[in-house]
């Protein structure tokens, strides 16, 4: 998408542009760079290249070595396996039942995450009122605390609100632990919004949600983009707390990951865990790759201003 | 009487919408402040106990925290954390930054490889985890292959060192995020006014010139982004070393989260679990709240 | 943002649902049990698999909760946390010292009743009952016995440098110098704790004897700890370090089995779970692999044992509890899961003719060895002392393995990781 770049720095300043005057002859600098960024396109892919590879070939063509080569002989059977069949538990169900807990757990965590985020935001920079900052800066420390020692207080916390074993546990916990990153990006955001607008509206007499569901919330796509990516990816990924508040009937999609991949004895079908690893990670790469145009949009509309 | 009432009824009103604002946000710092705060103060007490398989209150003093500082493996946590920390935030940065600035050039299918640099970001490390561990493998990983090209003397076994098995988790860890990194300093390059390089243009600055003096002092507030959630990450940093090393070989790739995590739930020790984490606390507090505190405080 | 309110809405209504979903199965609970455990591989899985089909049969439902990861201590973690929210699970997989550390929170059900009726005390070895136990009160169900002190080796390799079976560390050594000589890896390790811990384990045992291994490993009696038996232990340890290739570290147990089964290694030492390997690569025992105790320890077996516990869910045990504890220990099931899982029953009295060759073997040598007191608890495994101890030797070892202790800071060191842990 070129749209955006047409504001790039050096297009403005002067530097021949790769499109014009050197179309005829070859711009050695631009090749440089062309090479440079293809250089790091394979960095980035290199570990995915070889997951995607490996989870096409046989088990034996595996163990035989070779893991960058090319699968000999292509097989989806282990994508089949990791899908419907392979061993996560005592029942050989595959990864599928997994998937539906899963996105139970982070739909409504990351919904309701953003929303307080907006909220929060919003009365942080538009409603400003003595000690905001501190606050501010309180809830942005709690994105700090490792989340390896909350997890006993956590669970006695949620043992006496009733909800623990249950996916509403789950939402709770990522909801709590969200809080910190969403109110970062919408108050970052919401700061460079304009005030008098809001200050317009209060006059008129539009009340407090008013001016945020008519105002704030219209222009909040870009940044909503953001943090749900955020939100999304780290919730789905999460491992400890789906482990640790999960019961039986809502075990997230990374523990049953896990359990395939690290089982202690027998057989480790690497091919079916490599599957079952893309597997795993396709909603939130399917997130990124279709929000990832919104994504930087986002992040320029605000979130890395002051 | 009319009147009167009505007045009394804005009171009311007024106060009422004086006050939501606050009612908005109390819940999140309720929230907050137990689950944050709380627990922090939890741990705080726990470090003073004799807590081993679960919670328990007998009172032990600093004991804990004298054991805790016999541990060898605590100390060499502590240097991997200022080791890793240090070299990934400042890593990430500036490859995040060049990356920025190369993609700023009026790249062709930049939105394709945006997506590219932007893709690690969305996997955990239970699933790249096995694909990194393989690839630092000498036996099969980037050592085998480049000698399998006939280079073969080429060495590549830092996962099997211990003094060099800490900047493998570096290369695995900036792959992850330096991307993430390059969209803000992009978005952050993206928002610079144009009207200013304009003029410096004019002025007959050089293209370095121009970056260092005016754009890269903009970027500030993508740095602080940045620095936030990098921080976050390095002290996090637990399923990373995991999947990697496991903290091997031996102890050499041992952090305070791993070092935690082992201690109050694998060794049955909560109480020098605890202590480690609130020395983990502390540390976080001495880089996160002065750094918070400028500029913060700057933007009033 | 009107997307975003449309996310809201589909949030709260799969909320909604799910709530009531999980009502359903809270008042389903009476006539089920929920099982934490960590066996997710095929074999296990399909073992386990035996256990719940029989339960069913009985018209109990079984709500399988596997958390895998780290030889259970994922699972451990997970545990606390539920037992943390009053949420226990009905039944839980665990090893060794973790059962005592439950049983001395109160937490698991006494299961004297079932025991005495299966006539428990007298069909279970002494060695298994230290664990199963706690204060003379039955509490854990063994299901399995595995044995660490195991060397397996490549049959071919033997052959071609002219190899016996050897009988003595100086055999072992020999052997092993003979296939470094030939250029072979000697030895195939993965440098894990647990791994290196293992290894340990029988040259304790080999060097010491019996009698230094309890007095050391699970007495922890300083005397022993810090004695010349002890340094030569980490001086054989650091000869064995000669004898591993390059790139060990951190590599899977069954990576190290497969460098067997390619012919590259002459031994590996490890417990029986090996064997699964070798049989899943269609290698044939005495044909293509050949398995035989540690050199020098042939009268000992070194055991780690899975067991359930039962969590106390209101001072009985419920029914539900009493009808899967019988299961696991009934000859049945003994029979069945172990054959898929490589150990042994946890029972003496178990006809395995039904066992290859291997299985046989390990079968024998426990019943003699629980019949002349030669049965131990690995340390590596867990079955020698409590996790905290163990955790800091591992590091020592590990360490020293590694050389970044000679074995002379290595006793110190053990000696410091002990005092610090009791």
């Amino acid at each position: 998408m070129p749209a955006p770049t047409a504001n790039a720095v050096t297009a403005r300043t002067g530097e021949p542009s790769a499109t014009g005057a050197t179309r005829a002859g070859i711009h050695w600098p631009r090749v440089a760079l062309y090479v440079i960024l293809g250089l790091f396109c394979i960095y980035y892919l290199l570990p995915l290249y070889v997951m995607l590879v490996n989870s096409l070939k046989p088990l034996s063509e595996i163990t035989a070595g070779g893991m960058m080569a090319l699968p000999g002989e292509w097989t989806i059977a282990p994508w089949q396996s990791a899908w419907s069949t392979a061993q996560v538990g005592v029942e050989a169900t595959g990864l599928r039942p997994y998937f539906i807990n899963s996105l139970l757990m982070v739909v409504p965590a990351v919904a309701i995450t953003t929303v307080i985020g907006a909220l929060n935001g919003y009365v942080l920079t538009k409603w400003r009122f003595r000690g905001a900052t501190l606050v501010f800066g309180l809830l942005l420390f709690g994105c700090f605390i490792p989340f390896q020692m909350v997890l006993i207080p956590m669970a006695r916390m949620l043992g006496l609100m009733g909800i623990a074993g249950t996916v509403t546990g789950l939402v709770f916990v990522h909801m709590v632990y969200g809080i910190g990153f969403s109110t970062l990006y919408f108050r970052n955001y919401y700061a460079a919004f304009p005030d008098e607008l809001v200050r317009a509206a209060q006059i008129d007499g539009a009340g407090f949600f008013t001016i945020f569901w008519r105002i704030l919330l219209p222009s909040s796509g870009p940044i909503a983009v953001v943090c749900i990516i955020w939100l999304f990816t780290n919730i789905w990924n999460d491992f400890l707390f789906g482990a640790s508040f999960s019961d039986f009937d809502s075990q997230p999609m990374t523990v049953a990951l896990n359990n395939l991949v690290q089982s202690s004895t027998g057989v480790k079908e690497y091919n079916v865990h490599f599957a079952g690893a893309i597997m795993a990670a396709l909603p939130t790469l399917f997130v990124y790759i279709v929000a990832g145009r919104y994504f930087v949009r986002g992040l320029m509309s605000g979130s890395v201003k002051g | 009487m009319a009147i009167s009432d009505t007045v009394r009824h804005r009171g009311a009103a007024d106060r009422l919408r004086d006050l939501l604002p606050k009612l908005v946000l109390s819940p999140s710092v309720a929230l907050v402040g137990i689950f944050v705060y709380g627990f922090i103060l939890f741990t705080l007490y726990l470090s003073f106990t004799d807590s081993r398989i679960l919670p328990s209150f007998g009172w032990v003093g600093w004991q804990n925290y004298g054991f805790l500082f016999r541990i060898r493996a605590w100390d060499t946590a502590l240097t991997n954390l200022v080791i890793f920390g240090t070299l990934y935030i400042v890593i990430c940065c500036l490859l995040g930054l060049l990356l920025a600035i190369f993609l700023d050039q009026r790249i062709r299918a930049e939105g394709f490889i945006r997506t590219i640099y932007l893709y690690p970001m969305a996997l955990s490390f239970i699933v790249t985890g096995v694909a990194w561990k393989w690839f630092l493998d000498p036996g099969i990983g980037v050592e085998a292959v480049v000698r399998g090209w006939g280079f073969e003397s080429f060495t590549f076994d830092w996962i099997k060192d211990s003094d060099m098995a800490i900047y493998t988790i570096v290369i695995a860890a900036v792959w992850q995020t330096s991307g993430f990194v390059m969209a803000m300093f992009l978005a952050g390059l993206r928002g610079i006014d144009s009207e200013m390089l304009r003029a410096a243009e004019i002025d007959g600055a050089s293209t370095m010139a121009l970056y260092r003096r005016i754009v890269i002092p903009q970027l500030r507030p993508a740095f602080m982004s940045a620095f936030v959630v990098l921080a976050h990450m390095a002290i996090k940093s637990y399923d990373l070393v995991i999947a990697l090393t496991n903290g091997g070989p031996g102890t050499a790739t041992e952090v305070p989260a791993t070092f935690m995590y082992s201690y109050t739930f694998t060794r049955n020790q909560m109480g020098i679990g605890a202590s480690s984490a609130v020395i983990m606390m502390l540390t976080i507090a001495a880089i996160i709240v002065p750094y918070l505190w400028s500029e913060l405080r700057e933007k009033k | 943002m009107r997307y975003l309110a449309y996310t809201m809405t589909a949030a709260a209504a799969l909320l909604a649902a799910h709530a009531a979903q999980a009502q359903d199965s809270n008042q389903a609970e009476g006539s089920n049990v929920e099982v934490l455990h960590w066996w997710t591989s095929g074999g296990e899985a399909a073992a386990l698999n035996v256990l719940k089909e029989d339960l069913q049969g009985q018209g109990i439902g079984w709500q399988d909760m596997p958390v895998a990861g780290g030889g259970g201590t994922q699972a451990m973690t997970v545990l606390r946390a539920r037992v943390t929210a009053g949420n226990a699970p009905t039944a839980v997989q665990m090893l060794g010292f973790d059962i005592t550390d439950w049983a001395q929170q109160d937490a698991l059900a006494n299961l004297n009743e079932i025991a005495s009726e299966g006539n428990w005390d007298e069909v279970i070895p002494q060695a298994l009952q230290k664990f199963s136990k706690y204060e003379g009160e039955w509490v854990a169900a063994p299901v399995n016995v595995h044995s660490t002190n195991w060397v397996w080796a490549d049959a071919s390799l033997m052959e071609e440098l002219g190899l016996e079976q050897p009988q003595s560390w100086d055999d072992l050594i020999a052997a092993m110098q003979k296939a470094k000589d030939a250029g072979y890896t000697a030895l195939a390790h993965g440098g894990q704790a647990w791994q290196d811990a293992t290894i340990f384990d029988s040259v304790a045992l080999v060097t010491g004897g019996p009698e230094f291994y309890r007095k050391a490993l699970i007495d922890l009696e300083e005397e022993a700890l810090t004695s010349d038996t002890m340094k030569q232990v980490f001086d054989r340890m650091a000869t064995l370090r000669g004898f591993v290739d390059d790139n060990f570290s951190g590599r899977d147990w069954n990576l190290a089995t497969a460098m067997v089964i390619d012919d590259k290694a002459l031994f590996q030492i490890m417990g029986d779970w090996a064997k699964g390997e070798f049989l899943n690569a269609d290698q044939t025992p005495g044909e293509d692999f050949v398995c035989f105790r540690f050199p020098g320890t042939s009268e000992q077996v070194l055991f780690n044992s899975d067991q359930f516990a039962m969590f106390d869910q209101g001072g009985e045990v419920s029914p539900q509890q009493a009808a899967l504890a019988k299961a696991i220990v009934s000859p049945e099931f003994q029979i069945a899961f172990n054959k898929v899982k490589g150990s042994v029953p946890a029972r003496t009295d178990i006809d395995v003719s039904e066992f290859d060759a291997c299985g046989q073997q390990a079968y024998e040598d426990f019943k003699e060895a629980a019949a002349s007191d030669n049965l131990m608890g690995s340390f590596a495994h867990g079955h020698a002392n409590k996790a905290a101890v163990k955790n800091a030797m591992y590091d020592v070892i590990t360490a020293h393995f590694n050389g970044e202790y000679d074995s002379e800071t290595a006793m110190d060191e053990l000696l410091t990781a002990v005092q610090i842990n009791m």
